[in-house]
């Protein structure tokens, strides 16, 4: 069975990433799972220079969900190249580089260091962070904003370019388009829904930092969506995620048109999911008669759909 | 490295109206598991709630051959997760991922070992007691409770030779008042050439007025702090602790990966 992916200049094994920011630098899971088994690593974003995140609280727990705003702690780009790199390299894992940025000069100035790196397979360029002001998603809102930064560090690298698009606008698509017309080899999506909860017997907010990012299962529709309205604006790949737990989960997007799946939350659940998921998915390839994981995506069968709820 | 089980309940016993002990079928982790670390359970299958909960491997069961069977928890029922693991039966499995975490330093004779608890902080030191008494160190558990019959456990330490100083808020049982009192009284009575290690775990003021009170009379303090957890793992950034750094900064780490147990001196308590 054929799950290799190919996204720009980047092959992946299969089409099963740990989505940034809750895989760690991947190092933290390298003694638990074998990290060249993942199509890829998406690591933890990364600026320029370290940060220390938000105070704790930093999660919440919510139905089907949770709420996050951990304020991109990190190392720091050229720490995590000194530090983290070698082992990931050894361990032959996949690794995506969540690139982020207060300014369009730190992006690239980011990305540059990265491209001098070996064995950084691409940069997933996060314009969507929702839980810090002066970063990224300033960018990721707006369509001038997206074209800008992509554009920008497409002249400095010739990595595989994926820009990570935010869920909290009206019309995702048009910013799936921008990033494509600025050079991006894919996009990535979706970044957290921006919500809230309240502690209504102190009614302090939850977490510290009083709003943050929605993710796991209780996103997932509104994301299969939004993959579904971004494959019919553009030509390059998707990398589809938000809630996937399971393997049919990974399915939906792979079929709304989603070339690679990131996950996330669940990872936190089940750290084994991986090879869970990649049973589950050939279980169901051998079923529907496929032998390569590409010939599914895209696939929806929309006007079917329309004829069945009239009969 | 750590496994995930889908550990049998062998037993559940209750200790009062919120608080058990669950023991669970686990050789695996039984084996790998130090003083002071935790596994990640979830007690529910489907995704309400969702997440793992972090807790404290309380005591490693042996069959009688002395061969490891099993962890247990001490659980507090408060919230979901916590009520599931309250009213799980025998029979039913719980997946359970472990060990996890940075253990304790468990110190060698001459060494004294005082462990202060507060509440369900009690949890870690079940076997931390066990290996402190099988190196024949001099160990004795401050243990503080709201009232007597939230005290639970206490013939097993006695049983291990473990001295015994309780308080509790309403004067039920023991001195009346917090924990840190006595503990205060004896760090100031301790000749200062005999070494005590101090173990703490319990709320949050707690630990801080412990580390405090170590920190007065120069002694080691190791605390093991409890804060919501996403992974365990290292993955999620939620669960960290704000240390101090040489500049005078604080620098959080992930209680996952730097602890669950951290030096009482390094963190900074607000
Ligand atoms: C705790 C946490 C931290 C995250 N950190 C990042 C990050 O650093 N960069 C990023 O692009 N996305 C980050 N995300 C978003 C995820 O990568 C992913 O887009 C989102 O959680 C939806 O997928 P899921 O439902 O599978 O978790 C984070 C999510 C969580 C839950």
């Amino acid at each position: 069975m054929d799950f290799s992916v190919h996204i720009g200049s980047l092959t992946l094994k299969n089409p099963l990433i740990a989505a940034s920011g809750c895989f760690g630098y991947g190092v933290e899971y390298a003694d638990t799972i074998d990290l060249s088994t993942l199509g890829g690593v998406a690591v933890k974003g990364l600026f320029l220079s370290e940060r220390e995140g938000h105070a704790a609280p930093r999660i919440v727990e919510t139905p089907a969900g949770m709420l996050n705003a951990i304020g991109l702690q990190g190392i720091g780009v050229r720490r995590f190249v000194d530090e983290h790199m070698p082992e990931l390299r050894a361990r032959r894992a996949t690794v995506i580089v969540n690139v982020c940025g207060t300014t369009i000069d730190e992006y690239v100035e980011v990305s540059r260091i990265l491209s001098d790196t070996e064995g950084v397979g691409a940069i997933e360029l996060n314009i969507s962070c929702p839980n810090i002001k002066e970063g990224g998603i300033q960018f990721g809102c707006s369509l001038t904003g997206t074209f800008d930064v992509v554009n920008a560090v497409r002249h400095v690298t010739t990595l595989p370019l994926f820009p990570k698009l935010t869920p909290n606008v009206t019309d995702v698509a048009s910013f799936a388009r921008a990033a494509e017309d600025a050079g991006a080899d894919a996009v990535s999506l979706v970044n957290t829904f921006l919500a809230m909860v309240i502690d209504v017997e102190t009614r302090r907010p939850s977490i510290s930092n009083v709003v943050g990012g929605l993710s796991g299962p209780a996103i997932r529709p509104i994301a299969v969506r939004m993959v579904h309205e971004c494959r019919q604006a553009v030509k390059i790949p998707i990398i589809g995620m938000g809630g996937i737990a399971e393997a049919r989960d990974a399915l939906e997007f792979i079929i709304a048109g989603a070339s690679a799946v990131q996950v996330g939350t669940a990872n936190f659940v089940d750290p084994f999911i991986w090879a869970k998921l990649l049973d589950g998915m050939t279980d169901y390839m051998r079923r529907h008669g496929l032998s390569s994981i590409g010939d599914l995506v895209g696939t929806l069968d929309a006007a079917a759909r329309e004829a069945g709820s009239h009969a | 490295m750590p496994v995930d089980v889908s550990a049998e309940v062998i037993a559940n016993t209750p200790l009062s109206g919120h608080y058990n002990v669950l023991a669970l079928a686990a050789p695996a982790i039984a084996a790998a598991a130090a003083p002071g670390q935790f596994v990640m359970v979830k007690a529910s299958r489907g995704h309400d709630p969702l997440l793992r909960r972090p807790f404290s491997v309380f005591e490693v069961l042996r069959d009688r051959r002395g061969l490891p069977l099993g962890i247990s928890l001490l659980n507090k029922r408060v919230g979901p997760s916590t009520s599931r693991v309250y009213s799980a039966k025998a029979g039913e499995t719980i997946a359970c991922l472990g060990p996890l975490g940075r253990p304790f330093t468990v110190v060698e004779p001459p060494a004294d070992a005082w462990m202060v608890a507060g509440g369900v902080g009690l949890a870690p030191f079940a076997a931390l007691a066990e290996a402190l008494r099988a190196r024949e160190v001099r160990t004795t558990l401050f243990y503080g409770a709201r009232r007597s019959e939230e005290l639970f456990y206490l013939d097993f330490f006695r049983n291990l030779g473990v001295a015994l100083e309780i308080t509790t808020e309403d004067g039920s049982a023991g001195e009346q008042g917090r924990i840190v009192r006595p503990l205060e009284r004896r760090l100031a009575a301790r000749d200062p050439d005999d070494e005590v290690m101090v173990y703490a775990c319990g709320p949050e003021g707690m630990l801080a007025a412990t580390a405090r009170a170590a920190r007065t009379y120069d002694r080691p303090c190791e605390v093991s702090v409890e804060r919501i957890m996403g992974c365990g793992m290292g993955g999620c950034y939620s669960c960290v602790v704000p240390m101090r750094t040489r500049s005078g900064g604080v620098h959080h780490v992930r209680s996952c990966l730097a602890g669950p147990v951290l030096r009482g001196d390094d963190i900074s308590w607000e």
